[in-house]
């Protein structure tokens, strides 16, 4: 019995009642994705549906990360929370007002930095910040830049131009930049992914800081499950594509307060690491194919795995023990 | 290392210029046999005709006639005798000309068609058809229009560096980097600024590829043009010298306008090095 174990108990860890009949109140809802579709022309006269009527609503200052594997249209979400693509169908409504385009209320911080090579690391802030006001003068503009510059901790490296610096500096000049504008909604598409471990880890701790520190409202798509448990309050996860729905929303159980050294020692860690890797090794597939019974892509099921390994046990034994 | 090839090429080219100018030495001092003949005729003929040395001139002659156009380029005796100074004054002053008005069109008119997929498409047959015709070709017609020889020589000049301007600043700009766009749309930054803070700085490094091209032909075509209109300028200081049977004139004209044409890649490829940036 003891070696069946660990599985009933992530068997357990699927929808808890309580999570999953409290529904986001609309006063709550500060990003709403209402709906949404994208479809691309194929050959022969068809369409491919990358996904659609998608619904995901989002809390003011949360950190929310969507994982998925490639081809589940996590990029074309993002994209069109920026405005750079528009949905075909849906819309998305933030602070009570549906987006058109893109705006300066929404940075984006792109997977390969983007930062502009004949600019120096200053030049590229404050072309953000002379973006943000206009009529700001020189001084005032140079002076928010370099502000957001030390908060990424790149004080001093001003006048490099990017071909000087690393990768993750160079993500880090990135980063400020879209802090630099003051948004109301910082995404990020796997703004670590091309990182090495050591600078990702730093960096992860950085936007953790400054995250919680402004109370950031982010949305942020990675493939690394640690990532998502390290950052995320709450993790919305993608069934695979070609039409690929939000299978569920995993709230992160971990304190806010979190060392990214000690996670790993977390009550209910593991719970939510395994719960996360089983869906992406299977249950993206197996979901995609046939979703469960009672599925309302409208409100997708939210899940809270908050089970520590032992707790799981005394439970499982527990409920098999009154079934029987 | 680098100091050291840098070292061995150097003594290299000295040893094959020696080699050159003493083959070249050798091959015009000799003497041919040379038939009897009447006194007053061989007078006329010179030394060609009475003692068979040869018609080309050795480096020393050539070396003698550049040191004379150097020590005083600038010198004007008449229509005919101009100092190469200001022969090539002329020169440059049309491929300036020609060249000035061709980037005022091809710069401007080439980052319209770059940032429109439709124009593009529009006017690529034609500039895929005019891009080929020797700049030359289009003199009978200049000259008939413009009914001036020396503007039509900088229509001509115009008409040959336009095409790779043109062309490289389309790519350039259509290639401009999709993120670094995007960057400039999520700051909602107006087209116009976005042309200049974006695009141009990213196509700048094409758009001087397209213009040293253009300068390289510029001066290939001046000289061909001028041959043709006459008057003044390097092109018809080469042809004159030909038909005064001065072959010294004419090697030094051909060193010079050498020279010219690697001066002017040159400051170009600078440019071009000043807008580069790696990423």
């Amino acid at each position: 019995m003891s070696t069946l174990l660990p599985f009933v108990r992530r068997a357990q860890a699927a929808p808890d009642p309580a999570a999953g009949t409290h529904r986001m109140s609309n006063s709550e809802k500060f990003i709403s994705i209402e709906g949404i579709a994208r479809r691309y022309p194929a050959p022969g006269a068809k369409t491919t549906t990358i996904f659609e009527n998608l619904w995901l609503p989002m809390r003011r200052g949360e950190f929310v990360c969507m994982i998925g594997h490639s081809g589940c249209g996590k990029t074309t979400v993002l994209n069109i929370l920026a405005g750079l693509e528009a949905p075909s169908e849906g819309a998305v409504i933030v602070d009570g007002q549906a987006i058109a385009g893109t705006s300066l209320d929404r940075a984006v911080i792109f997977q390969g930095h983007a930062l502009l090579p004949w600019r120096t690391v200053l030049g590229n802030v404050a072309y953000a910040v002379s973006s943000r006001w206009r009529k700001a003068p020189k001084a005032e503009i140079e002076a928010r830049a370099k502000k957001a510059i030390a908060t990424v901790g790149l004080a001093g490296s001003e006048h490099k131009r990017p071909s000087e610096l690393s990768g993750g500096m160079k993500q880090r000049v990135g980063i400020a930049r879209a802090l630099s504008i003051e948004p109301k909604i910082l995404l990020m598409d796997e703004p670590f992914s091309a990182l090495d471990a050591l600078t990702r880890g730093t960096l992860q701790d950085e936007v953790r800081r400054i995250c919680v520190e402004t109370g950031q409202t982010v949305f942020m798509i990675t493939h690394d499950v640690d990532e998502a448990i390290y950052l995320a309050d709450r993790i919305v996860l993608m069934t695979n594509g070609p039409e690929a729905k939000v299978a569920e929303i995993v709230e992160n159980p971990l304190p806010k307060d979190r060392d990214r050294t000690q996670l790993h020692h977390a009550p209910g860690y593991y719970a939510l690491r395994n719960h996360l890797i089983d869906f992406l090794v299977s249950r993206s597939r197996t979901l995609r194919d046939a979703m469960p019974e009672g599925y309302d892509p409208r409100h997708p099921p939210v899940v809270r795995p908050s089970l520590s390994e032992a707790d799981a046990a005394a439970i499982t034994t527990d409920s098999l023990a009154r079934r029987a | 290392m680098t100091r050291s090839i840098n070292l061995r090429a150097g003594v290299l080219s000295l040893a094959l210029l020696a080699a050159i100018l003493l083959i070249w030495q050798v091959a015009v001092s000799g003497t041919a046999k040379t038939e009897a003949m009447d006194p007053e005729y061989a007078a006329l003929m010179g030394q060609t005709a009475t003692t068979g040395k040869s018609a080309m001139p050795g480096p020393l002659d050539v070396a003698e006639t550049m040191w004379r156009h150097l020590k005083d380029p600038f010198y004007d005796r008449g229509p005919n005798d101009k100092g190469i100074g200001i022969q090539l004054a002329y020169s440059v002053g049309r491929v300036a000309l020609g060249y000035g008005l061709a980037v005022i069109v091809a710069i401007p008119v080439g980052f319209l068609i770059g940032m429109s997929p439709l124009m593009s498409r529009a006017l690529d047959p034609y500039i895929q058809i005019l891009k080929p015709v020797s700049p030359l070709a289009w003199m009978p017609l200049a000259l008939y229009t413009i009914k001036d020889s020396s503007l039509s020589a900088i229509f001509v000049i115009f008409i040959c560096s336009v095409w790779p301007m043109l062309i490289n600043t389309v790519f350039g700009v259509a290639s401009t980097r999709k993120e670094w766009l995007n960057v400039a749309r999520t700051l909602e930054v107006g087209p116009i600024r976005r042309a200049f803070t974006v695009i141009l700085p990213a196509a700048a490094p094409t758009i001087l590829t397209g213009m040293r091209i253009s300068i390289g032909i510029a001066w290939l075509v001046i000289v061909a043009a001028e041959m043709l209109v006459g008057g003044t300028g390097i092109g018809y200081f080469v042809w004159n010298e030909w038909n005064n049977l001065s072959i010294t004139n004419v090697i030094t004209s051909i060193l010079v306008i050498g020279l010219v044409g690697m001066v002017l890649d040159q400051l170009l490829a600078r440019a071009q090095r000043l807008v580069t940036f790696p990423e």
